[in-house]
């Protein structure tokens, strides 16, 4: 008879050396695999150039602050021409020009106008007058669009003007971008890159693996083990949690050094801010794992459940004021919005680590509640 | 070398020194044999003898690196199209479609092979007919047990009347009545002329064949009707001729 | 204590019933065999037994804990060597070896004695990546992995489908060695030559035990005279048996038919007058003990009646 009541209890050791195991064969798996090797290396440096030639969209109904010192007849007919225009929303009137700064930072409006001091006077008497469009150039898709809209409903005015008077009445409207002020395309997609990477590599490769196992029949003898589940699970996780930051590094040197897009805010902030979106996207990848059986189904849901959204609706290609309020609420949930908004506000416009406490909060409890719900789905039987 | 006039003409498969070479290793190793018209061939040895290897090259699906072959009388490196479309092939991992119906297997693997068109319908109820299977003409084909999938999926191999039909462990994990019967399908086909060339891990099915060969590290180490490779080896069955043969081998692996 | 008993198992796949009143126990030390055709259920009650699925009806346990309570119990003392082959084909022998150690807490070292005997005859190829093994050797790569814990009980699913004969006998011979060692093993096999090979087996099909006993006594339990027919026509010699209304059945053995035959109305004497009559030549009729397979066709027979 064996004695079974000596059997060896899972110690803290045993799980260390176990997990250590685990890792060092997950990280062959990846290593002897050099069609995935290829992938996970070059698809950020691809992306990065694919997504360079960014897609013009058409903008709607854009908000719009004014700074009007000179509040007289060509300045108030102007902002009404803006203001009925299908494309803007007149948002607030601006009392000061320092408000300028703060409204971008609020990120309350698209675009700001400002005229010039007495401006129907010089338009009259010195027959030439100023405007200033200012647009946030972190997204020069949109500002190159508003700013050539405003441009022209401006030169409409002024061929009206020209009808009615014989004097040749001259506006300039100076078009200025904040932030992005060479209007370099790479400052909107390298945050929607790491975005997508990131997530991809996390959730659809740990899906993957774990549907892996579970295809090739090893999740069978694992589960018939005294290791914990658990610990299967997360020692999934961790190579590739290590790979997504080898991409995360490679990204960011691509971006500093030949895209020509610097880190203007902290760069510990940004490394904390996507540690913590590597953790959620982890997460949603382990979900998926959890509800899949064979690679190819992890690969399709990874795809078309995570990707094409995060494409989408994550403002990474689109603006999101732009969708029907149905889809914009879908795009509240998608993780990779809130990171891409951060993202932006702490490389590109180079703000505190105040100004994304919000997504980070929302990332965070986004990460509690994966984590938890992945759990509790864990099986520890194969149905 | 042989010309083509040399094949005698009731030799399906003639193979000549037949060699395949993997770098260094060398599965197969100047493999020569005939196999005539309406024989049952059982093409017998251990995992890695290099069974599958020959018959790969056989069916023109891997070039030879030196020796020649023909089967039903084409060259197997040089018309391996031609071959293709006179042989049938079966194995136990890849057999039909099992998310298709029944007759939706017949008529695919009819459409490839080139069964006219007009044909297809009648000869498919008599093959469901002979099969006793009109009533699972229906039905998909993951639904039906593992033994009525093989005795299917062989009647599917053989619809176009090839000349020969090779079959790679027909019967693994077949219920032993249906593997019976399985064997009557192979006997009615090669009453009809139809050479069968047969892999099997069954002894008592070596048995069945009208002549088996023994592969050992790469090369064919007897061939002969299994009464003879009995008397030969003083064997009381072909379990045991086969145990004294594949004991030769030396290499473990390949 | 029996390493493993289970009572009354069944389960059912949406309306597909796989196992239906399940009973087995196996003795502590014995080689107890499941012997039935793929799709019988076998590797359903392996993994309601290896912890991995609930039973819907009946009760079981290994080495005394449940196996729907002390799961986490039972997984410290099986060893399970599913039907597929399960190891990372990626990895190296030593290296799959290696992490099962470490699965289960231990290491290749510490537990190199039970894992000695076989693992020595795949050593030269220790660096060779699973997936280029030949069958055989996989299996014994697979059956390392499943010992490197000392497990007090083995579920060997199909170790020897599709492996050739002479590996085959080697991997019983493994396996009575393991038997002597005092571990438990419940295996499972479509050949039925194998049974013979084992202290109790269970006749398995549809889901359903035909019967359990040991091989002797399911031997002794065919119930009719077997006789094996041979002649120079082996496939006329069939279709001409199953033609005579005396003949119960008939079945084609390797290299004879195995024909029982109906009580009082035949005998062998009319049945040699039956077949010289239609010109069979060298005619030779003997009576012959049943094998397992011979036992498993005629309950088999019965159960679809």
């Amino acid at each position: 008879m064996n004695d079974f009541s000596n059997m060896t209890k899972p110690t803290a050791k045993g799980n260390w050396i176990f997990f250590m195991a685990f890792v060092r064969k997950e990280f062959h798996h990846i290593f002897r695999d050099k069609m995935s090797m290829l992938i996970l290396l070059v698809m950020p440096i691809l992306m990065l150039i694919l997504f360079g030639y960014a897609l013009n969209t058409e903008v709607k109904n854009s908000k719009v602050a004014v700074y009007d010192p000179s509040q007289d007849e060509a300045t108030r007919a102007i902002v009404e021409k803006l203001q009925v225009n299908d494309y803007f929303v007149l948002h607030r009137m601006l009392k000061s020009p320092d408000e300028v700064d703060r409204v971008f930072k609020s990120g309350e409006v698209a675009m700001v106008v400002v005229f010039s001091e007495h401006f129907y006077e010089s338009l009259v008497h010195g027959g030439k007058a100023q405007i200033q469009l200012i647009a946030d150039g972190t997204d020069p898709n949109t500002a190159n669009t508003i700013t050539t809209y405003a441009s022209t409903i401006i030169n409409n005015y002024q061929q009206e003007l020209l009808k009615t008077g014989a004097i040749p009445y001259q506006i300039t409207p100076e078009v200025k971008l904040l932030y992005n002020p060479s209007m370099v395309a790479a400052y909107n997609f390298v945050p929607g890159v790491m975005g997508m990477i990131i997530l991809l590599i996390c959730a659809m490769m740990t899906s993957v693996s774990i549907a892996r196992e579970k295809e090739n029949g090893t999740m069978e003898i694992l589960l018939v083990s005294p290791m914990k589940p658990l610990y299967v699970i997360l020692s999934k996780a961790v190579p590739y949690f290590f790979l997504s930051v080898v991409n995360l590094i490679t990204i960011l040197l691509i971006s500093v050094f030949v895209m020509g897009v610097p880190v203007a805010g902290s760069l510990f902030w940004l490394i904390v801010l996507s540690l913590l979106y590597i953790f959620v996207s982890l997460a949603l990848g382990l979900l998926i794992s959890s509800v899949v059986n064979s690679q190819m189904a992890a690969m399709l849901i990874s795809a078309m459940g995570l990707m094409m959204p995060v494409m989408l609706l994550s403002g990474m290609l689109f603006p999101t004021e732009n969708m029907p309020v149905a889809l914009q609420a879908l795009s509240d949930i998608i993780p990779a919005r809130w990171y891409i908004i951060a993202v932006k506000k702490i490389m590109i416009k180079g703000l505190s680590v105040g100004s994304i406490l919000t997504e980070l909060a929302i990332l965070g409890s986004m990460a509690i509640v994966l984590v938890t719900v992945s759990l509790r789905n864990f099986k520890i039987r194969l149905e | 070398m042989i010309s083509k006039t040399q094949i005698p003409e009731d030799k399906v498969i003639v193979a000549r020194d037949l060699t395949k070479k993997f770098g260094n290793f060398t599965a197969v190793d100047h493999l020569s044999f005939e196999v005539g018209k309406g024989e049952i061939f059982g093409f017998l040895g251990a995992n890695g003898a290099g069974k599958t290897t020959a018959m790969r090259m056989l069916c023109g699906l891997s070039k030879q690196t030196s020796g020649e072959a023909w089967v039903a009388g084409y060259d197997i490196a040089r018309e391996t199209e031609k071959i293709k479309r006179c042989i049938g092939y079966m194995s136990q991992k890849f057999a039909l479609y099992e998310d298709l119906k029944v007759w939706e297997n017949i008529r695919l693997y009819a459409g490839i092979y080139g069964v006219p068109e007009k044909d297809i319908a009648g000869r498919t109820d008599d093959l469901l007919k002979r099969l006793g299977f009109e009533a699972e003409k229906q039905a998909l084909v993951k639904s039906l047990p593992l033994g009525w999938k093989q005795k299917l999926a062989f009647s599917v191999a053989i619809f176009h009347e090839p000349k020969i039909v090779f079959l790679d462990e027909p019967t693994g994990g077949v219920d032993p009545a249906v593997r019976r019967q399985f064997w009557e399908l192979i006997y009615q086909a090669a009453d009809r002329g139809i050479t069968v060339f047969v892999t099997t891990h069954y002894m008592d099915e070596a048995e069945y064949c009208n002549r088996v060969s023994i592969m050992v590290d790469g090369h064919i180490e007897a061939l002969d009707t299994p009464n003879n490779l009995k008397q030969q080896l003083e064997a009381k069955n072909m379990d045991d001729v086969f145990h004294q043969l594949a004991r030769k081998a030396k290499r473990t692996e390949q | 204590m029996n390493a493993v008993s289970a009572n009354l198992i069944g389960k059912k796949y949406g309306k597909l019933q796989a196992l239906s009143g399940i009973s087995l126990e196996v003795g502590e030390g014995d080689i107890f065999g499941l012997i039935g055709p793929d799709g019988a259920g076998k590797t359903t009650l392996f993994r309601i037994l290896a912890t991995l699925i609930l039973p819907d009806e009946g009760t079981a346990s290994v080495c005394g804990f449940d196996v729907i309570k002390d799961y986490a119990k039972i997984r410290k003392v099986v060893g399970y060597m599913p039907g597929r082959f399960s190891l990372y084909q990626d990895l190296t022998v030593l290296e799959n070896l290696t992490f099962f150690a470490s699965v289960f807490h231990t290491t290749v070292e510490e537990n190199y004695d039970s894992v000695k005997d076989i693992y020595q005859q795949i050593e030269p190829f220790k660096n060779r990546r699973a997936g280029a093994l030949s069958g055989g050797m996989k299996q014994k790569l697979a059956l390392c992995c499943a010992l490197i814990h000392e497990p007090s009980v083995l579920f060997l699913d199909e170790p020897t489908t599709g492996v050739d004969p002479v590996s085959r006998k080697e991997f019983w011979t493994m396996l009575q060695r393991l038997k002597q060692r005092g571990i438990s093993i419940l295996v499972s096999t479509p050949y039925m030559d194998e049974a013979s090979l084992c202290d109790r087996i269970a006749l398995i099909q549809n889901g359903k035990f035909l019967k359990t006993d040991t091989p002797q006594n399911i031997i002794k339990g065919f119930d009719s005279e077997l006789w094996s027919v041979r002649s120079d026509h082996m496939s006329k010699l069939l279709s001409d048996l199953r033609l005579n209304e005396g003949v119960s059945s008939s079945f084609a053995f390797g290299d004879a038919h195995h024909v029982t035959l109906k009580n009082g109305k035949c005998n062998s004497h009319d049945l040699s007058v039956y077949l010289d009559g239609l010109k069979h030549t060298n005619v030779c009729i003997q009576k012959i003990e049943p094998n397992v397979e011979d036992c498993f066709m005629q309950l088999s027979g019965k159960n679809i009646l």
